[in-house]
């Protein structure tokens, strides 16, 4: 009798390489369980984790009491925590959520109050002077601001990538262009049917994002969420912009109209978005011109001095928002179904909080096959924050290919061989910075492409060019 | 790692080269031209199309051919010429900071030439609706792929744009093996001589003028671009790339960092006639000056402030080493005018003038009690080099201001 070579049936199957699904690959690795991640795009962070503000929370203005509260707050705390072993920046930045107007002034001690109840208890209000004190550049008609303090900025890519390759160096297997098609159940083992071939897992957590209810519907039949597409317009300028702001600027939150942040980035860029708009199309993330005008408008209403500023990249991200606010976070362990679900905009911070939550409800029923890894091997990620050393500065690198953003041939080679290497062009985008800058390729885009030829799996140069 | 050197010159283009030459021609001992690519000769080493040289080697050259040529001559003179070196910041003084293989290092010059040109602007500076795939390129990204890496990055792309550059485009592809599907154009009329769009017809690409454009199509790659044509109708262009073509910028990104006084309508940094800067050490050549002219223009430039500079370093003494400060009146353009180089003027001197659009009228320079001090009648087409030759003013000219208006016919 012969064996017949079938993959190995994993603990978890892992549907989705966005940050929550990679934080989830973390989690379950790092807890001793066979894990395989599926993705239907070419690499990781290709939906809603691609395009977002950057910030890292404290959940100064959460819901009091809620599941998404004592996510971000647990994951803040884990985030300081591994970022030094992993090498992930942080830009202590602060946030002022400032106030324009009489009606806005008005609404600042609330937010005090909920900031202090939800034990962000360094918060405070600070009046005109001490506003324009700390940021001379804002225009003259603020009238005063709750101060965060513990609000930074971090890189949004380099972050999950840590937590893939660990829970890749952990055994995880991630398999990319395997779009979930249908799943089985058989017996205790879900037989999962995959535009990758078919995988086999006890479990599996739905971190889908934008597709998170349709993922549901072929697990349970039924989805107990609907989402709803919200997207988000953003305006990055030219580094010359940051020197104008050091403080993220947050809107003080209003039932009529959505207010804009503007924030630095780790890449030493001024960003101010998002938009909110509904929207029907999962798979759309287009930029329009009248969000983009009003965005700048109001860049340069709040900081005069962006006026005629240059701008380096406009983009939009969709996010996955659904009919309620809160998380769609669910467990059928008979099932063998768990659901992180309607991750919409905070999920960048809490995403380490959601994967130790849903590993909890997870570990009410199975065990994991070893049990937690004891001194596991921590990835170290290369450092692109502007404010910290970059590889350019120093020696011996093979000469720089982008120069809008420092980027060595050294740094791009190495994001090719990393262990878990760019799928596409956005990916070694994300990975390197390289063609980010201010001339978008003007420069670097041929050379970047033949530097990765074969070495993708989506080339940058179109099939059949010889 | 410190140096010192008597010029550093920031980018080793036309205007770069050719300063660099003309330098060690009257004599001065270390000339450095630092060039962030690791090969000199800037934008013409990827045009691979003539007419490159007339004006500067008498024959007709392709743009790589012309590239090599300037970095040849350069070397024979006595330049040194760094490759792989970035200045990322002129200090008061003369002191360039630099990025290098080696790291960090400084080097100090008697004079600095920043001469960094420019580029096109970028689908997103122009912020051109919708989605983001690969296949969005400007008109030097799709010449480095052909004639750097050997590669057609599309087969049948959309070209926006119709400056001469967009002519560059086409024919880039046309010799290579790639069939654009469209010569786009937002305005109304094309943004040069009509009778250079002849030649797009003549190789049956249409031309498209007043389109709007309403969306870059494409998941992953680019599969179409969407616009509103000048007669109401909405059209979808199905093609596998888009080229940005024209609309340059100043690459003034070094500039900017050493706290140059920049021009808000040149965005390049502003220059009295004989080249200097805010920074009296620092003179500025080329294209990021004045988006955008010919190779042949900005190498002749390079030369005249390579002159400017020797004489002022020859005049010092051991003793006196304070270089000279900006000189002259300011000239302000009026409506309708882009753009005036230089920005301040004494002596007799020539102004390049760029007009929003087609420019019918006349050209007038006034003092600041509104005497007409010269007039020109203008016909130019869009984006035109215009040149305005003023004399020797007098001193009540120079006491104030000078204002540079465009009186339109119409």
């Amino acid at each position: 009798m012969h064996l017949v070579h079938t993959s190995p049936e994993a603990d978890v199957a892992i549907i989705g390489a966005g940050v929550v699904g990679c934080a989830m690959a973390r989690r379950f690795a790092l807890e001793g369980a066979t894990v395989v991640v599926l993705e239907a795009a070419t690499d990781i962070l290709s939906g809603a984790s691609k395009a977002n503000s950057a910030i890292l929370h404290t959940g100064f203005d959460a819901p009091t009491g809620s599941l998404e509260l004592a996510c971000m707050q647990a994951a803040y705390a884990e985030y300081m925590d591994i970022r030094a072993a992993m090498n992930l920046p942080v830009l202590e930045t602060g946030a002022m959520v400032a106030a324009w107007s009489d009606e806005e002034e008005a609404r600042l001690p609330t937010l005090l109050a909920q900031a202090q109840e939800n034990g962000v208890t360094d918060t405070r209000l600070l009046g005109r002077a001490e506003v324009l004190a700390r940021e001379p550049a804002l225009a003259a008609h603020v009238r005063g601001a709750l101060l965060v303090p513990r609000e930074y900025v971090i890189d949004p890519w380099s972050a999950p990538l840590a937590y893939a390759t660990q829970a890749q160096m952990l055994g995880a297997r991630f398999l990319f262009n395997a779009a979930l098609k249908g799943a089985r159940r058989d017996g205790a083992t879900w037989v999962l049917d995959t535009a990758a071939g078919e995988v086999k897992a006890t479990t599996v957590v739905n971190c889908a994002g934008l597709y998170g209810d349709h993922v549901e519907t072929m697990f349970t039949g039924k989805p107990s969420f609907e989402i709803r597409p919200r997207k988000g317009q953003f305006v990055v300028y030219d580094k010359a912009a940051s020197e104008h702001l050091r403080t993220i600027l947050l809107p003080v939150p209003n039932d009529r109209t959505k207010g804009v942040v503007l924030t630095r980035t780790i890449f030493g860029n001024l960003l101010v978005g998002p938009t909110a708009e509904e929207q029907e199309a999962r798979d759309r993330p287009d930029v329009t011109r009248p969000e983009l005008d009003m965005l700048m408008d109001k860049a340069v209403e709040l900081v005069p001095a962006l006026r005629d500023m240059p701008v380096t990249a406009v983009y939009a991200g969709l996010r996955p928002a659904t009919e309620r606010k809160e998380y769609r976070v669910h467990a059928d362990a008979d099932l063998g179904y768990y659901c992180a679900g309607g991750i919409r905009s905070t999920g960048l911070t809490a995403a380490l909080g959601i994967a130790s939550h849903v590993f909890a409800l997870w570990g009410r029923a199975h065990q994991a096959v070893r049990g937690a890894v004891n001194a596991p091997p921590q990835p170290v990620m290369p450092n692109l924050a502007e404010h910290l050393p970059r590889d350019y500065q120093t020696p011996g690198h093979d000469g720089i290919v982008c120069h809008c953003e420092m980027v060595t041939a050294r740094e791009i080679r190495a994001a090719l061989d990393s262990p878990l290497p760019p799928g596409d062009f956005g990916g070694l985008r994300r990975r390197t910075r390289c063609a980010m800058g201010r001339c978008q390729g003007f420069n670097c885009l041929a050379r970047v492409a033949t530097l990765s030829e074969g070495k993708l799996r989506a080339d940058i140069l179109p099939e059949g060019d010889a | 790692m410190s140096d010192t050197c008597d010029v550093a010159i920031v980018g080793g283009g036309p205007a770069g080269l050719s300063a660099a030459v003309e330098l060690k021609r009257q004599g001065v001992a270390r000339v450095v031209v630092l060039e962030r690519f690791g090969r000199a000769g800037g934008i013409p080493r990827h045009c691979g199309h003539p007419p490159f040289g007339m004006r500067e080697f008498r024959r007709v050259l392709s743009g790589p051919a012309y590239a090599r040529r300037l970095v040849a001559t350069a070397e024979e003179a006595g330049v040194e010429i760094r490759t792989d070196h970035t200045v990322t910041a002129v200090r008061s003084g003369g002191v360039l900071e630099l990025a290098t293989t080696q790291g960090a290092m400084t080097l100090t010059a008697r004079r600095v030439l920043i001469a960094t040109g420019n580029r096109e602007r970028t689908r997103a500076q122009r912020l051109a609706p919708g989605l983001r795939p690969v296949g969005v390129m400007n008109t030097a990204a799709l010449q480095s792929f052909v004639y750097e890496e050997g590669r057609k990055p599309f087969l049948r792309p959309v070209i926006v744009g119709s400056e001469m550059v967009a002519l560059s485009a086409l024919l880039t592809c046309m010799r290579h093996g790639m069939r654009p599907v469209a010569l786009v154009e937002t305005r109304e009329r094309v943004q040069t001589r009509r009778l250079f769009m002849a030649l797009a017809a003549l190789l049956r690409v249409p031309v498209l003028t007043g389109a709007e454009l309403l969306s870059i199509e494409g998941r992953t790659r680019v599969e179409g671009l969407r616009l509103r044509r000048n007669d109401g109708t909405e059209t979808m262009l199905a093609c596998d790339g888009i080229v940005f073509s024209g609309r340059f910028t100043p690459e003034a990104t070094v500039a900017r960092a050493s706290g140059l006084a920049l021009d808000a309508g040149s965005l390049g940094p502003e220059i009295d006639a004989g080249g200097r800067s805010s920074d009296p050490h620092v003179f500025v050549a080329g294209n990021v000056l004045h988006p955008v002219e010919t190779a042949g223009v900005c190498w002749a430039e390079g030369r005249r402030v390579a002159g400017v500079i020797a004489r002022e370093l020859a005049a010092e003494t051991g003793e006196t080493t304070e270089p000279a400060s900006r000189a002259g009146a300011a000239v302000r353009p009026g409506e309708g005018l882009r753009y005036v180089v230089p920005q301040r003027i004494s002596g007799a001197t020539e102004l390049n003038i760029r007009a929003e659009g087609a420019a019918r009228g006349r050209l007038v320079l006034r003092d600041a009690t509104g005497r007409e001090l010269v007039v020109k009648t203008l016909r130019a087409y869009p984006e035109q080099p215009i040149r305005l030759r003023v004399p020797a003013l007098d001193a009540a000219a120079l006491s104030g201001d000078l204002h540079l208006g465009l009186e339109r016919d119409d």
